[in-house]
């Protein structure tokens, strides 16, 4: 069972039910639970768009979109059924925050799920879990049954004359499905290759209808945002970045875990207080600020806020909110090694610059890293990264491309010492099985 | 849509708003490289070569799915973009063979090509590349994995664009490949193909990761020779390039496909198109004429021998019996040229309307029914383009493939709705708007069906404001007039009559008919041909099975037999010819030819020169492709059986008028590719060429002038285009005995006595046939 | 007739209801088939086909796609072990190597006595809890090397009380 952390610093507005076995609905409701949704019935479509809009909550899947305004695009009239869906896939390396929600607070996500329904009009929500997810599923289904039954769900919700059905779904090992289009590709029963866009899934999504698709961090955000008021909301956070989010701190930190923490918090004070500094009381070598398709930072790169604005005028991107902390003692070229290895074993295929370029990559490393590099390789990993970038068919390819290029620029030395003090200097891991 | 402008290149472009950058760029003359676009298929942009700038957009954008609007400017060609397609492809050779030597496709490839262009020369890995074994999925289609650069046409051309969806992709990334329906899993090489073995996916795969069975690594494509013609096999007669080749005692035919995509059938082609012409190579090919000796048996013998013998016997039986004692049967698979020459010469220099075909539709009905109505006949190109399709009857996805590939494109790029109306299941149904299954006599009755039925069908079909009726072998005689009726009510409607075999049409239309001349003039009124043939009789001749009862009855002294096989369609007795002369055109020794008594071996549809007019009344040009020592075109064989016979050459073939004193054919030998050419080149420039009695076309400008119908769009005849007839037919009653006609039902590997000879269709059939018992099994 | 244990049938007619699109059942479908079957045989592809209505052509086109999907027989326990970025910091290596060591196997090795196979995954989700494992579906956190064998033993220990002459 995952570890559950805390610090002062934290303020817990999504987590607040965590650990306190909100997953039964009687607890949930105890804690306030679906009073939210009952509000939003009340209030109608608009203000519940409005209330969004105002709250500044950007979504939690990587790209931070306002929630709010992606809401409002979806057309009122529609002579296809509109849905929501929420994108609990969580596969970027690096994020396990919506793994907690599933295990501590589904029905959260359940009624943000509804909230959402009742904004763009839609009678139907689908719940999707990546497969690893198992357990999480079941939890989840426990939930929505019991919403079911409890007549929070289903033809008449909470009495009214509002209808709104949750399908939970399962996927089966698949990063790509996290991409939206991948993702209604995935739900009906395809491959997980991404549609191509425009037309855009608050036009013509799931089964043609009009969808919004939402990370599970996002959705659950969502009741909290309605309770608390969206002024209140937006001002925890930092400018036009509403809220707290869950920071997920990975690697070599002494205190790893899941944090709810404003947005615009200082990466350093995270990475050193929050979490504890570097394990052992080593030295910070790099840091992947969210997820691992973010480019790296470096130490004197991390005094800045983690909101998408920030991150982003840094060099680099808030992503999943997933913090990798990398010591000194770790081989960047392995780490980009085994960065590449992922996207090459998680590309859909599709197009030619990220299905060949991921491979090439992972081949010329693999093969660098084991000791038989060549001067020219450097240059020629950096060439194949600059040639994906903002070529592919979908934004795989660039979240392949971003990290391999920050590795190869922040740390060309380390590359070079690869050459010069043939294998490795760190000496680890060079027989590197291909996954 | 409302027309846009907008700028690429700094030139401004006007095409419909919502029109694709890269058909607006093509048809503007700028190129715009792409591998995964095709034309009519679903878009991919997978392949990313077709990027270009767009202004005020961050990112390069695909032209294969970029919709022009109004005011955009765009560049396709840049330091920018070289660099985007160049690391494409050189990302696609990291795994790529170069072996481009001894590829099938080298000379031919996309892949190459665009290398060439953007010159990625270099190689950027010291990786091996990842070898797979070759797999062959079925006799016509073989897969070369490390070729495939995943641009999925095969998929979409065989799902999308055949209905079949024989072919998927498995695995995910850079393991993904393009896998079979038959068995066996992702890249393992027993996986199996079973399909419609149209061989489409090789057609459309830009590089050679899928090679055709018969085809491949057995030339260069440079080596050949291509020339278009028309396919010998159905009655809708697409166009096909043959890949010729030079060999001893002639050229061969190497490959079939439709490179250009022009003509009637764009992309289509079929299993037999692209299969079917190994026949022209079968060792069964006759290539010497033979004669029956005293001890009754088939000898070789000199043309002149075999030409005197048939002649003399002709002759005498003319001259002893009368005309009416000789029988004349033509073919289906022979040139209107060809067909018109037989006629003519049964009735002028045999003097004997008993000429007859083997019928397989009642175009006699057709042209009388339509007589009068001009405007009304369709062309097989509007089963791609009519809003509304009444289908009725037959089962075109296996007898009329192109019929079915132009229904299935229209319904998916046009919506068009196709109204179905059958006895048995058919798998167009899957396309279709509405079916409306009849009993197996409910034809007859369907027009008044529609009319008071009142059903969700009839009401669907009534509300169509235009009509494309296509109807087949169902209807004869009276009921193809009632059906006929039934349409012609409406205000816009226009008919299509299916047939079989590839000029069945041309036959009837050329008056390969006892009681009717070419355009379906009664001999009782021959109008314009009374002036013209010399001895033409005014009474009708006898019928097919008609002959032969004469023969059995020692009545008939002599039977012509071009190109057609009597004996086994209609199971004739052996004995029933005991006291008839036979003499055979053929390519074979059929069940017919090995009857006669002079067998005269003829030159197939792929090696001469001609016209055909497919089911729809579409008429095409067939080139000379092959060539084989020996044989004769059954025009050549006709003027010299006339020649032997005394006959007045000249008034049989009009050629050779005044001031003509080229040599165009006599001593190089007539039908050369040379003179071919060299008359097409005449008639496009309108000149003279009819300068050879041996010149086939030297009968068209006569077709042309006394047959109804067919006066032909020259220009586009010899450009290769197929140029509608108009049966604005003069009336005429219909023949008596529908019962006459029977459909050949060829599916899609058969091809009546031809296909027997093709060992690709052979192969093709008995391997679906176990694919079937394979899957029944499981 | 059914290749499926009758609780599994039932749930998959369900499944196929449960969706506005029958092949939205799909990918779930496979999975739980292969939960008891073992693996997504011939004979799983050919009735999935049918009670979805689609060809095994397009169920192999979709299951070849999902990496969780296999096409060979795993051990009764799948271990699978993370060695993705975070796992890798905190030794996700180290704990694969134990595991080959302690099992004989190498990445999608199955154990002679059919009981474990190993699979060397990608990021299963649990990244601050690192290094982490998955054995079929469960989750194993915050491990060290050393403590693979208890691991091993424990479900050694559940097949014997699983057996079903125990
Ligand atoms: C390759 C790729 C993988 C992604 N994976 C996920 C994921 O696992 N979970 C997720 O919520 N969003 C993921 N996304 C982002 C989604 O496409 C989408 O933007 C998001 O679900 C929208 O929700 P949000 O607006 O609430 O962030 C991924 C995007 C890409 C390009
Ligand atoms: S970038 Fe291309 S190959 Fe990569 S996941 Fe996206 S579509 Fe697939
Ligand atoms: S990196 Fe191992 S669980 Fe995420």
């Amino acid at each position: 069972m995952p570890r559950l952390v805390s610090h002062p610093d934290e303020v817990k507005i999504v987590t607040r039910r965590f650990g306190m076995g909100a997953a039964d609905i009687e607890r949930y409701i105890e804690l306030g639970g679906y009073a939210s949704a009952k509000r939003c019935l009340q209030q109608g479509a608009d203000w519940i768009i409005n209330e969004m809009k105002a709250s500044n909550l950007r979504g939690r899947g990587g790209a931070g979109f306002p929630a709010g305004m992606k809401w409002s695009f979806v057309p009122k009239q529609s002579a296809k059924p509109k849905y929501v869906l929420v994108n609990g896939d969580e596969s970027e390396p690096g994020t396990c925050k919506d793994h907690l929600i599933f295990l501590h607070d589904p029905h959260a996500v359940i009624e943000g799920t509804i909230i959402a329904g009742l904004a763009i009009g839609a009678k139907v929500g689908f719940i999707y879990l990546r497969g690893e997810y198992r357990y999480l599923l079941e939890i989840m289904e426990k939930a929505v049954a019991d919403a079911y039954a409890r007549g929070f769900l289903g033809k008449n919700i909470f009495g009214s004359d509002t209808e709104f059905q949750v399908i939970t779904q399962t996927g089966a090992g698949a990063y790509e499905v996290g991409e939206e289009s991948a993702l209604m590709e995935s739900l009906e029963g395809k491959r997980g290759v991404p549609r191509i866009k425009p037309p855009f899934p608050a036009v013509v999504g799931l089964y043609g209808g009009p969808t919004v698709i939402n990370n599970a961090e996002t959705i659950a955000t969502v009741p909290h945002v309605i309770e608390m008021g969206a002024a209140a909301y937006a001002a925890v956070g930092s400018e036009r970045n509403g809220g707290t989010r869950l920071f997920g701190i990975s690697g070599h930190v002494e205190r790893p875990g899941v944090y709810e923490l404003p947005m615009g918090y200082n990466l350093k004070k995270m990475i050193y207080e929050v979490a504890g500094g570097i394990r052992g009381g080593r030295k910070l070598k790099a840091v992947v600020p969210g997820g691992s398709s973010t480019p790296v930072l470096l130490p004197e790169e991390i005094d800045i806020g983690m909101d998408f604005d920030q991150v982003g005028k840094a060099g680099s991107m808030l992503g999943s909110g997933g913090v990798v902390v990398i010591d000194d003692q770790t081989c960047i070229v392995e780490f980009a090694l085994r960065t590449i290895s992922f996207y090459q074993h998680e590309s859909c295929g599709w197009c030619i610059p990220c299905r060949e370029g991921t491979d090439w990559i992972k081949k010329s490393l693999t093969r660098f890293h084991a000791g038989f590099g060549e001067a020219k390789d450097i240059d020629n990993i950096q060439y194949l990264a600059e040639n994906m970038m903002g070529r592919t068919f979908c934004p795989l390819g660039d979240a392949a491309a971003m990290p391999t290029l920050g590795f190869v620029k922040k740390f060309r030395k380390e590359f070079e010492d690869h050459l010069n003090g043939k294998p490795c200097p760190f000496a680890k891991h060079v027989d590197l099985a291909v996954v | 849509m409302a027309d846009v402008t907008f700028i690429v290149d700094g030139k401004k472009l006007t095409a419909p708003a919502g029109t694709l950058l890269i058909d607006a760029c093509r048809k503007a003359g700028i190129e715009i490289p792409a591998f995964c676009y095709y034309p009519g298929l679903s878009l991919q942009a997978a392949c990313r070569m077709c990027v270009v700038r767009q202004e005020k957009v961050g990112k390069l954008q695909t032209a294969c799915t970029t919709t022009v609007a109004e005011g955009q400017v765009f560049i396709t060609e840049s330091a920018e973009i070289a660099q985007a397609r160049k690391a494409t492809i050189e990302l696609l050779l990291g795994n790529h063979p170069l072996d481009c030597p001894v590829c099938d496709a080298g000379g031919e490839c996309e892949l190459q090509d665009m290398t060439f262009k953007y010159g990625a020369g270099e190689s950027l890995y010291t990786e091996a590349k990842q070898h797979r074994e070759e797999q062959q999925w079925s006799p016509a289609v073989y897969y070369d994995r490390p070729r495939c650069i995943l641009c999925y046409r095969c998929t979409r051309m065989c799902g999308e664009g055949m209905d079949v969806w024989a072919l998927g992709v498995q695995n995910r990334g850079v393991r993904s490949v393009i896998a079979p329906n038959g068995g066996g899993q992702a890249g393992q090489s027993n996986s199996e193909l079973d399909c419609e073995q149209c061989g489409m996916c090789i057609d459309v795969c830009p590089v050679g990761a899928l090679t055709s069975g018969s085809y491949r690594y057995k030339t260069r494509p440079w080596e050949m020779n291509h020339v278009s013609t028309v396919c010998t096999h159905c009655a809708d007669g697409c166009k096909v390039t043959l890949g010729v080749r030079q060999v001893n005692d002639g050229s061969e035919i190497v490959r079939a496909d439709n490179r250009d995509k022009s003509g009637i059938n764009g992309d289509f082609l079929c299993a037999k198109g692209r299969f079917g012409f190994d026949f022209v190579d079968s060792p069964e090919r006759l290539t010497k004429p033979l004669v029956r000796n005293e001890a009754g048996d088939l000898e070789p013998a000199t043309w002149e021998h075999a030409l005197r013998v048939a002649a003399t016997k002709l002759k005498e039986v003319r001259e002893n019996k009368g005309g009416a004692a000789i029988g004349v049967i033509g073919s289906n698979q022979t040139t209107n040229e060809e067909n018109y020459l037989l006629q003519k010469f049964a009735r002028t220099v045999l003097n004997t309307n008993n000429i007859d075909h083997e019928r397989t539709a009642d175009y006699a009905a057709f042209a009388s029914a339509l007589a009068g109505h001009p405007g009304k006949a369709a062309s097989l190109r509007e089963a791609a383009t009519a809003p509304a399709i009444l289908l009725i009857g037959g089962n075109p996805t296996e007898e009329h493939p192109l019929l079915a590939w132009n229904l299935r494109t229209n319904v998916r790029l046009n919506r068009a709705r196709l109204y179905i109306a059958n006895s048995g299941e058919i798998k167009l149904e899957r396309q279709a708007t509405a079916v409306q299954h009849l009993s197996d006599d409910g034809y007859p009755a369907l027009g008044a069906y529609l009319d008071l039925s009142n059903s969700a069908f009839s009401k669907a079909v009534l509300a169509e404001a235009s009509l494309l009726v296509i109807f087949g072998q169902e209807y004869r005689g009276a009921q193809v007039a009632s059906l006929v009726e039934w349409g012609l009510k409406r205000a816009s409607v226009r008919f299509a009559y299916l047939g079989d075999y590839a000029n069945s049409r041309g036959a009837a239309d050329m008056g390969l008919l006892p009681n009717l001349l070419p355009g379906y003039v009664p001999v009782a009124e021959p109008g314009a041909f009374d002036a013209e043939y010399v001895g033409l009789s005014a009474t009708a001749g006898k019928t097919q099975p008609e002959m032969f009862d004469a023969a059995a009855k020692g009545e008939l002294g002599a039977l012509l037999v071009m190109g057609a096989n009597p004996v086994a369609k209609l199971g004739i007795d052996l004995i029933a010819l005991n006291n008839t002369f036979v003499i055979v055109q053929d390519i074979f020794l059929t069940e017919t030819a090995a009857l006669a008594d002079v067998v005269l071996p003829a030159a197939s549809l792929y090696e001469k020169t001609g016209t055909v007019t497919n089911t729809y009344g579409d008429v095409q040009l067939t080139r000379k492709a092959a060539d084989r020592a020996g044989v004769k075109p059954d025009f050549e064989i006709l003027v010299r059986l006339a020649e032997a016979m005394d006959a007045d050459v000249k008034r049989l073939v009009p050629f050779g008028k005044a001031c003509t004193t080229a040599d165009l054919g006599q001593s190089r030998g007539a039908n050369s590719g040379e003179a071919d050419r060299h008359s097409v080149w005449l008639a496009a420039n309108s000149l003279e060429w009819k300068m050879s009695p041996f010149d086939p076309l030297a009968v068209l400008d006569e077709i042309e002038r006394l047959v109804p119908g067919y006066a032909l769009d020259r220009t586009n005849l010899f450009g290769g285009n197929d140029v509608a007839t108009e049966p604005g037919f003069v009336p005429v009653s219909a023949l008596a005995g529908p019962d006459l006609v029977v459909p050949a039902h060829d599916g899609l590997f058969t091809s009546g006595t031809l296909g027997r000879y093709s060992p690709a269709l052979k192969a093709l059939a008995q391997y679906q046939a176990a694919e079937v018992v394979e899957t029944a099994v499981e | 007739m059914t290749l499926f244990s009758p609780r599994l049938a039932a749930r998959l007619d369900a499944l196929v209801e449960k969706y506005p699109l029958r092949r939205s059942a799909l990918v779930p479908m496979l999975l739980y088939a292969q939960d008891e079957i073992g693996y997504i045989s011939d004979a799983v592809v050919a009735e999935v086909a049918q009670r979805i209505g689609i060809t095994e052509l397009d169920v192999r086109n979709v299951a070849t796609y999902y990496s969780m999907l296999r096409f060979k027989p795993a051990g009764k326990y799948n271990v699978q072990v993370c060695t993705n970025i975070s796992c890798m910091l905190r030794g996700g290596y180290e704990i694969y190597e134990r595991f080959k060591e302690e099992l004989g196997i190498g990445h999608k090795g199955v154990t002679p006595d059919g009981l474990f196979s190993l699979e060397e995954v990608e990021c299963i989700g649990v990244c601050c809890w690192a290094p982490a494992i998955q054995v079929n579906y469960d989750f194993h956190d915050e491990l060290k090397p050393d403590l693979v064998p208890g691991i091993i033993d424990g479900y050694r220990g559940k097949a014997v009380a699983e057996a079903p002459h125990a």
